[in-house]
């Protein structure tokens, strides 16, 4: 058995986000080094403010500010801040009721210790120097000795509401695709193409995966197929696709390489777009140091009969 | 219309730290065929197939379309997928069966967690306004869960250290945990959770089988009869939250029919220590009911697969003769916000 590939993958997202009237007023007064809550009904004030009350499901819309000062309901201790959290330095992570609010906030508190720290304790916010509109505009809480703060009595009228967040996201993967297409892609190097049969129905599955899809059993007996094929079907791209260097139209293609179970795609070339046929005997063409072929061209044999390949279509 | 549901068959892989070697569908085809086996079914025979996974797990889209290849969906299945543990999937396999649309269900889940930073992958779950931007990750948000039941006096650390301890003893009579035996309580991972009350890192995957009423009498020789099933769901908000408490598991209970009767056996799916604690206070549980028989999460938590074990778990226990009733309960989200609960009999002997 060939040793299985491993590789890097990262899945990086800047989800772009539209904000309701309740988040962009939030937003928009972090901003503004102003914490609005809103109320609800039966008069509780909620911070983080939401859109509808998760009691009663009514729409919220009362905006109410609350003061940059408050007391920790509970903490953790976060001895090793992990990417992306909002201190570099070790911190305790806190669920803060800002003084007038009656539900917590979640965020980190700058301490210089776990012995600092308590449930009970007063916080108040430290603002980011420069701000966006965002949550991490609170850059932390830092311990605070006193009542609550005075309120700047501004509950609207910023100029330039924030009306979107980006909020970015990564993820760092090591890839592995298993042990049958490992082998497929090991194949690819060498420059064979390695199918997989499946045990029941014999047919042979290329690229495998290691499982047949109608009889849902392994497959592991490996089987080289190609390297050259016939058409089964094609169409004619007129599209050209972003950071593609190939001249349209072209025409793109199920091939079904000879001995294989079933077809795979592929670009043709070295023939006429208009000039492609079902039927069609083609091989593939490898350029330098390339991991997969580039494309298949003509072999010059006279067309497959159809019966020959009804069956992969 | 009202008909006998019943797990007839369940089979789980054991739950490894990294298997690189295999796809996920090439994890997952062994239980499916083990569960099968169990039964004499064959795939063309099962009536409605659901499953459950995460793309997030794999970094992929739709990846649980290619996991279908181990089914053997040809020709054409009656097939649904959720997005979450695989006891949501066989509560809709459930449902399904008890609207007559059919008669079995395949029921299967499965997560790699190898593949990438679990603690960062969970953080994608989170509100994407005001906490994912924070990237708090999932045992820092157990762990407030946790400061918060020793402030109200539910815990302390020592008795946490004895949930991981039992969880890990009662784990050296399953083959499929990831952890048995002594385990150190280790260091703080985020105070004040140590590494002893957080659960394993691993990948695995289950399947169950469903049958209604006579189906299910020929199937397996004491079936696994659903008396109810409910779930429910918090506010996502931590800070609305009690976190020292879970309502939802209790109403799930409640709808469940869990207090009509004791139960003997409870798997709870409380992947943190502190979390048992909380869900036994939820659900009532008197000393005398045998709590993760199995080693629970703490032993092994396996990504989206977990809840679903807990079924299995419970329902094994009484095809063999273990239990006569029993409460099974699976988790989804950041300290406990979603709950299931399933409540299971056997016959009587």
């Amino acid at each position: 058995m060939s040793e299985v590939l491993k590789a890097p993958l990262v899945v990086e997202f800047p989800f772009t986000r539209s904000l309701g009237p309740v988040q962009s007023a939030f937003l928009t007064g972090l901003r503004e080094r102003v914490v609005l809550g809103v109320r609800t009904s039966d008069g509780r004030t909620l911070v983080p403010p939401v859109e509808y009350d998760p009691v009663t499901a009514d729409e919220l819309h009362d905006l109410a500010e609350v003061a940059p000062t408050g007391t920790v309901t509970t903490w953790a201790w976060n001895h090793a801040p992990r990417r992306g959290q909002p201190l570099t330095t070790p911190f305790a992570w806190v669920l803060v009721r800002l003084d007038g609010a009656d539900t917590a906030l979640l965020h980190a508190l700058d301490a210089p210790g776990p012995d600092a720290v308590r449930t009970g304790m007063r916080v108040r916010i430290r603002w980011a120097p420069e701000r966006t509109g965002a949550v991490t505009d609170i850059a932390c809480f830092e311990p605070y000795d006193g009542g609550p703060a005075p309120l700047t009595g501004r509950t609207d009228g910023h100029a330039g509401p924030v009306t979107g967040i980006v909020a970015a996201a990564r993820l760092d993967y090591t890839y592995s695709p298993g042990r049958a297409q490992s082998a497929y892609i090991a194949g690819l190097a060498d420059r064979r193409t390695l199918g997989e049969r499946c045990p029941s129905c014999r047919k042979v599955y290329v690229p495998p995966r290691g499982a047949c899809p109608t009889c849902g059993v392994p497959t592991a007996d490996q089987v080289e197929v190609g390297p050259r094929g016939t058409v089964t079907t094609f169409c004619i791209v007129n599209i050209k696709a972003k950071n593609l260097d190939i001249e349209v139209p072209y025409v793109y293609a199920h091939i079904a390489l000879d001995g294989a179970g079933l077809a795979l795609h592929g670009r043709i070339g070295g023939i006429p777009y208009d000039q492609v046929r079902m039927g069609l005997r083609v091989e593939p063409v490898w350029t330098q140091d390339a991991r997969y072929p580039d494309h298949y061209r003509p072999t010059g044999e006279p067309d497959a009969e159809y019966d020959t390949y009804k069956e992969l279509l | 219309m009202t008909r006998d549901i019943a797990v007839v068959a369940f089979a789980q892989t054991d739950v490894l730290r990294t298997t690189d070697e295999l796809s996920e569908v090439e994890m997952l085809m062994p239980v499916l065929h083990s569960v099968l086996d169990r039964t004499g079914l064959k795939t063309a025979d099962i009536g409605f197939t659901c499953s459950g996974s995460s793309d997030y797990l794999a970094g992929r889209a739709f990846s649980f379309t290619l996991a279908l290849d181990g089914v053997g969906a040809w020709p054409p299945i009656s097939e649904s997928h959720v997005e979450t543990d695989g006891a949501w999937a066989l509560y809709e396999a459930w449902t399904k069966l008890l609207t007559g649309d059919a008669d079995t269900a395949l029921v299967y889940s499965y997560g790699k967690s190898s593949p990438g930073s679990l603690r960062d992958v969970l953080t994608r779950q989170l509100d994407p306004y005001y906490v994912a931007p924070l990237w708090p990750d999932s045992v820092a948000l157990a762990a407030l869960q946790a400061q918060a039941l020793i402030d109200a006096g539910a815990t302390d650390e020592s008795a946490l250290a004895a949930i991981g301890a039992r969880s890990r003893q009662d784990a050296t009579a399953n083959p499929h945990a990831q952890l048995s035996g002594p385990v150190r309580q280790g260091d703080y991972l985020v105070r004040p959770l140590r590494t002893g009350d957080c659960p394993p890192i691993g990948d695995g995957a289950a399947a169950v089988i469903l049958a209604a009423g006579q189906r299910a009498r020929e199937l397996c020789e004491r079936p696994a009869w659903i008396r109810g099933i409910d779930h429910r769901i918090e506010a996502h908000a931590l800070g609305v939250r009690d976190l020292t408490d879970s309502p939802s598991t209790r109403l799930a209970a409640e709808k469940a029919g869990a207090f009509e009767r004791p139960v003997d056996t409870a798997e709870l799916h409380a992947p943190f220590s502190a979390q048992e604690v909380v869900l036994r206070r939820a659900l009532e549980l008197g000393d005398d009911v045998r709590v993760n028989p199995s080693g629970g999460a703490l032993a092994a938590n396996p990504m989206m697969a977990a809840g679903l074990v807990r079924i299995g778990e419970a329902a094994a226990r009484i095809h063999r003769g273990a239990s006569d009733r029993a409460l099974a309960h699976a988790t989804s989200g950041p300290c406990l916000q979603q709950n299931l609960v399933a409540v299971l009999e056997g016959e009587p002997r």
